[in-house]
C-alpha cells in the first residue's frame, strides 16, 4: 500500500478542521473536551495511526466547524502539541499549533484542596510559568503545578 | 495615593519596602494619633489568631479608628454555608478597611477582587502572612540599621514555615546571604532554592546547629519544629532537641546579632536566652504595632508625607 492510499483511509473534508498529532490515548478526552458528540456535522475520529513524531497518533476531522480561541486553550491542557488544520475548499488554509496560553481562566482545577478556588463558587485563574515544562501557577494560592497533573473544571 | 490591598509581599518592590519601613519608623516615634478618626476597621478572623488580631486592633485603636469584627469563626455565617464573597460584600457595606485571617489559601486575594474596600491579609493558610513579614523586616532594619548585605540564618521548620519563605522573597532586593539550618524532613523546599538561584541569592544549607555555625550571623531567625509535621515520629524524636537555641551557644555570636522568632515559641528557644542581649523576639512582636499602623495608612491612601506632617498626633 502506498502512502497516498493510507491517507485516503480517512475521507477528506471540504470545509472544517482537522486536528492532528493527538496522542492516541488522549483522543477521547479531546472528543469530550470539545463536545464533539453534540455536533450535527460529520465527525471522523481515528486513532492508532502511525506517526513519526508520536509513534501512534489520533486524528479528528470535523466538518463545518472552526474552533474558538477559548476551545483551543482548553485543548492545550489535554494535548498541548496538537496541530489544527483549518480546511477551506479541500485546502489547508491555516495550520494552528496549539500552545498553552499565558492565562487559563475557568479551565482547570487547582490541585491544592486548601485553595480558595476549591472552597468557593468562583472561576479558577492560572498563569503559565514555563510553557516547555508545562508549569502553571494558581493565581490565588500561588502553588505551581504541572499542566498534565491538573483536572479540567 | 490610591486605596489598595495588602495581600502579598512577593511582588513588593525594594522602594516600597523601604517606604513602608520609613512609615513604621514614624509611627514608632509617635504611635498615638487620630489620623484614622471616623474610620471603621473590620477584623474578620475566620481562624483564631489572638496575637495577630490584638496587634491589628491595637494599631487601629492607636490611630483613632473604631473596630468591628469577629475573633471566632463559629459565630459567623460561614458555618451556615455563606460564601466568603457574600461575607466580604456584607462587611464592605460597614467598614473602610477589612483585615482578614483565613485558613483557606488565596482567600485574601479573592476578597480583594470582589470589593473596593481595601483588604489586609492577616494570614491565609500556609500561603502568606505579609504583615508578619513587614514586622520582621522592620525588626531587622531597626536592629541592624540596614537591610543590605546581611547574613541571615533561618532555623527549624523551613518546609512549612511561611514566614521564612516570605522573608526570602522580601530580602531578595538587599543582597542577603541565607543559611538554612533544618532537619532533612523540614528542609527548605526545592522551589525556594530555585527562587534563590533565579534571583542570585546566596544560600548554604546546614543540618548541624551549634555555636560555630551561627558565629557570623547577623540575624538568627528561629522557628518552631512541630511534631505534627513529621511523618516519621522517630525522626522527630531524633531531631526535636537538635534545633533548640541555648544561651551558651551564643558565646561566639557577633555583637550586632539578634534572635528573631515569629512566636509563639514552645521550647525551641531555651528560657535562659531571654535575658541574653541578643534576644529580640519580644520586641520584634512589639514592632508589629508600628508595622501595622503603617499598613493601615498605606492601604487607605495616606502617604508617608501625610504621616510626617500629621496634625492629629496625641503627645
Amino acid at each position: 500500500m502506498n502512502a497516498n492510499k493510507k491517507e485516503r483511509l480517512v475521507a477528506a473534508i471540504q470545509n472544517g478542521t482537522v486536528i492532528d498529532h493527538i496522542p492516541s490515548e488522549k483522543i477521547f478526552q479531546v472528543v469530550a473536551l470539545l463536545a464533539l458528540e453534540d455536533l450535527a456535522t460529520p465527525v471522523t475520529i481515528g486513532c492508532n495511526y502511525r506517526s513519526k513524531k508520536l509513534n501512534k497518533k489520533g486524528i479528528i476531522k470535523v466538518e463545518d466547524k472552526f474552533f474558538t480561541d477559548e476551545e483551543i486553550s482548553r485543548l492545550s491542557v489535554v494535548a498541548p502539541n496538537v496541530i489544527l488544520n483549518i480546511i477551506k475548499d479541500f485546502e489547508v488554509v491555516e495550520k494552528k499549533m496549539v500552545t498553552t496560553p499565558d492565562m487559563l481562566k475557568g479551565i482547570v482545577r487547582c490541585n491544592n484542596p486548601k485553595c480558595i478556588t476549591n472552597n468557593e463558587p468562583m472561576y479558577t485563574v492560572f498563569h503559565t510559568v514555563d510553557k516547555e515544562k508545562g508549569i502553571i501557577r494558581c493565581h490565588y494560592c500561588e502553588k505551581e503545578q504541572f499542566i498534565d497533573k491538573v483536572e479540567l473544571v | 495615593m490610591e486605596k489598595h490591598n495588602f495581600v502579598t509581599i512577593a511582588d513588593m518592590s525594594r522602594e516600597k519596602i523601604l517606604y513602608m519601613l520609613n512609615m513604621a519608623q514614624e509611627f514608632e516615634k509617635r504611635p498615638n494619633r487620630e489620623i484614622l478618626k471616623g474610620k471603621v476597621v473590620a477584623t474578620l478572623f475566620f481562624e483564631p489568631s489572638t496575637r495577630t488580631r490584638l496587634s491589628f486592633e491595637t494599631a487601629a485603636n492607636r490611630l483613632g479608628a473604631r473596630v468591628i469584627g469577629f475573633a471566632d469563626p463559629k459565630v459567623t455565617s460561614g458555618t451556615k454555608g455563606e460564601t466568603l464573597k457574600d461575607t466580604i460584600l456584607m462587611v464592605a457595606n460597614y467598614a473602610d478597611v477589612i483585615v482578614m485571617r483565613h485558613y483557606i489559601e488565596g482567600a485574601a486575594q479573592y476578597a480583594g477582587e470582589v470589593t473596593n474596600v481595601p483588604i489586609i491579609n492577616a494570614g491565609d493558610g500556609a500561603h502568606q502572612h505579609p504583615s508578619q513579614c513587614m514586622l520582621d523586616l522592620y525588626s531587622i532594619y531597626k536592629t541592624q540599621g540596614t537591610l543590605e548585605n546581611l547574613n541571615l540564618y533561618l532555623v527549624g521548620d523551613l518546609k512549612y514555615g511561611r514566614t521564612v519563605h516570605s522573608l526570602i522573597m522580601a530580602m531578595r532586593h538587599f543582597n542577603p546571604t541565607f543559611h538554612f539550618v533544618a532537619p532533612k524532613e523540614l528542609a527548605m523546599p526545592e522551589e525556594y532554592k530555585i527562587y534563590c538561584r533565579e534571583y542570585g541569592i546566596r544560600f548554604e544549607e546546614h543540618n548541624e546547629f551549634n555555636e560555630d555555625i551561627i558565629s557570623d550571623a547577623d540575624i538568627l531567625y528561629m522557628t518552631r519544629v512541630q511534631k505534627e509535621r513529621f511523618s516519621d515520629l522517630m525522626e522527630y524524636e531524633r531531631v526535636k532537641n537538635v534545633y533548640i537555641l541555648k544561651s551558651d551557644m551564643l558565646s561566639k555570636a557577633k555583637s550586632n546579632m539578634r534572635i528573631l522568632h515569629p512566636l509563639p515559641r514552645v521550647n525551641e528557644i531555651a528560657y535562659d536566652v531571654d535575658l541574653n542581649p541578643h534576644a529580640y523576639y519580644i520586641q520584634q512582636a512589639g514592632n508589629g504595632l508600628f508595622a501595622r499602623e503603617a499598613i493601615f495608612c498605606d492601604v487607605l491612601g495616606i502617604t508617608l508625607d501625610e504621616v510626617k506632617n500629621d496634625k492629629t498626633i496625641i503627645l
